[in-house]
């Protein structure tokens, strides 16, 4: 059994560690730092179709499912937004369709962080959830299949 | 003759300052820095309190109506045109064309002058450090057409090569459209010798004042380009408001772009005769109020002296670029000798945005991205860069500000 925690324990542990954080630089200190230790995605993943574009930085994202589970790797060539991203794959990797699917993400606003959202046009991180969430869809869609079949 | 005394006003930045309300705000706690007004300038309250009096107390439909309101209205909105040709000075207020800001004023001349003249197998020169508004519209065009985009490109410092783009000039060359001032990389360009050249090959010339038109002394006429667009809010004035000036002879020629009501003589439906200059262009009900307000806007510029506002504003440009320097890892994209106060810039191994974002928290308001210019950034190989882009209201202790901020932010991101 694995014990990975649950979306919402991990959500709860994100506004945890920044509950301690007293100010602005001290939480963008910390973005920084899950940003620089997320390893780099292989070169190899780094093509057109797993490009996630923003208007001004670039996410890539690449979804594998096995036993059920969704196994999400991601980087960008921004830091903070590579933090955030961090943070989105340690929420969200490692978890059934459903739930990534019903995952309403609150910790985003929990930590103050909902202005990268609102930057819908320049980073990516928007369409990287949307992203997210369309494997959920379709890794979904194909375990019904397998079932029917 | 009298002896005439020029007295140049004394220009004080603090007073300056008082006249823009959203100086005083503050943002992320901090009082705001606000350098980016190549994107849009702030407005002073004179411009604010125009609005606000129009819809207040003359709000009508301006040209047809005959009571009080509408006779005000219209009197204010044409009172605008004729600041307008003074500040650019036009030969004709019918000469000065009422648009929504840079982009359509292009985009008109594209659909309405190019449509007729742009002919299979014809040239259109633009230069590499074109704004995405002024390459689109004609590449449309040239699709349509069949006819040839080509590009001025630029040297290292980001200044035209000129060499190159006479000779790129021949008898197949119909339009030059060339940006007077990058927005991206602050270079002013020679726009008289492309203009004479332009003309000697038979030429017609466009130029995309977008970002020139709040620093540079405009004089359509010395200059003798063809066409002229600008955008009111980057002159103090309010969004949604710009301006197109064609030269009247060619205006006159030119074939009408939207049809509505305003625009047209009498309309049968057998057939439709349309208005004079400039109302030929002005369909529908316009945007009085901004443009109203626009006249205050272009008044306060001229009350505060557009040269005491250049020598300022190079000063402060001057100040940036040496304390910018000192930055270790920092380097400047344009540094072409003929600038404007604005400052494009990138910094080993950090991306634009997350200078942006540390800065942005620190209550410093820059833009960080392409620009809208990215066959410019191609052509520099890098994917954006960080902008601070100053105004008469800007202080050194903003430059200041800005150099403290950014040494905290590559502190962070180290």
């Amino acid at each position: 059994m694995s014990d990975k925690k649950s979306i919402k324990e991990t959500e709860d542990e994100i506004i945890e560690a920044f509950s301690w954080f007293e100010n602005w630089e001290e939480k963008y200190e910390y973005i920084i730092e899950l940003g620089k230790k997320l390893p780099e995605l292989d070169e190899k993943y780094k093509k057109e179709e797993n490009i996630i574009k923003g208007c001004q930085s670039t996410v890539w994202l690449v979804a594998d499912y096995h036993d059920g589970k969704i196994f999400y790797q991601a980087d960008s060539d921004a830091i903070i937004v590579k933090g955030l991203v961090s943070m989105l794959i340690s929420v969200l990797s490692e978890h059934t369709p459903d739930e990534i699917l019903n995952s309403k993400l609150d910790f985003i606003r929990e930590i103050g962080m909902m202005s990268h959202l609102a930057q819908t046009r320049s980073n990516g991180l928007v369409a990287m959830i949307k992203q997210i969430k369309n494997y959920a869809l379709a890794f979904k869609s194909v375990n019904a299949e397998n079932i029917v079949q | 003759m009298a002896e005439s005394i020029t007295i140049t006003p004394t220009f004080d930045v603090n007073e300056i300052r008082k006249s823009f309300p959203v100086l005083e705000r503050e943002v992320n706690n901090k009082l705001l820095v606000y350098l980016d007004n190549a994107a849009t300038a702030q407005k002073p309250q004179s411009v604010i309190d125009a609005l606000s009096y129009y819809y207040s107390n003359y709000n009508a439909n301006i040209h047809r109506g005959i009571h009080s309101l509408a006779e005000e209205a219209t009197a204010a909105y044409e009172a605008t045109r004729v600041t307008v040709q003074k500040f650019i000075h036009a030969s004709y207020p019918e000469e000065i064309i009422f648009t929504r800001g840079t982009t359509e004023g292009i985009n008109l001349v594209a659909y309405t002058w190019g449509r007729q003249n742009i002919h299979a197998g014809d040239e259109i020169i633009i230069s590499t450090m074109e704004h995405h508004s002024n390459i689109v519209p004609w590449q449309i065009l040239c699709e349509e057409k069949h006819a040839v985009l080509k590009v001025v490109p630029v040297n290292d410092n980001g200044e035209l090569l000129m060499d190159e783009f006479h000779n790129l000039l021949s008898p197949k060359t119909k339009l030059v459209s060339i940006v007077h001032v990058s927005n991206a990389l602050g270079t002013i360009n020679p726009v008289k010798e492309i203009i004479d050249a332009a003309h000697e090959v038979g030429a017609v010339v466009m130029v995309d004042g977008a970002q020139s038109t709040v620093h540079l002394t405009i004089d359509v006429q010395k200059m003798n380009c063809d066409f002229f667009a600008f955008s009111g809010h980057k002159v103090y004035g309010p969004t949604g408001i710009g301006v197109l000036y064609g030269k009247k002879k060619i205006l006159e020629n030119m074939p009408v772009f939207m049809g509505g009501g305003e625009m047209i003589k009498e309309v049968t439906f057998e057939k439709t005769t349309y208005n004079n200059l400039p109302y030929k262009y002005e369909a529908g009900t316009p945007n009085i109020a901004d443009t109203i307000a626009l006249k205050v806007a272009l008044d306060y510029v001229t009350e505060v002296g557009k040269s005491n506002a250049k020598k300022y504003e190079t000063e402060l440009l001057q100040y940036a670029t040496e304390e910018l320097k000192k930055i270790p890892g920092l380097r400047i994209i344009g540094n072409a000798k003929n600038k404007v106060s604005l400052i494009s810039f990138v910094i080993e191994n950090i991306h634009p945005q997350d200078i942006g974002v540390l800065l942005d928290n620190q209550g410093i308001a820059v833009r960080t991205g392409h620009h809208c210019t990215q066959p410019l950034m191609k052509r520099f190989g890098i994917p954006g860069t960080v902008r601070a882009s100053f105004a008469m209201y800007n202080t050194r202790e903003e430059v200041d500000k800005l150099i403290a901020g950014l040494q905290k932010a590559i502190k962070m991101l180290a």
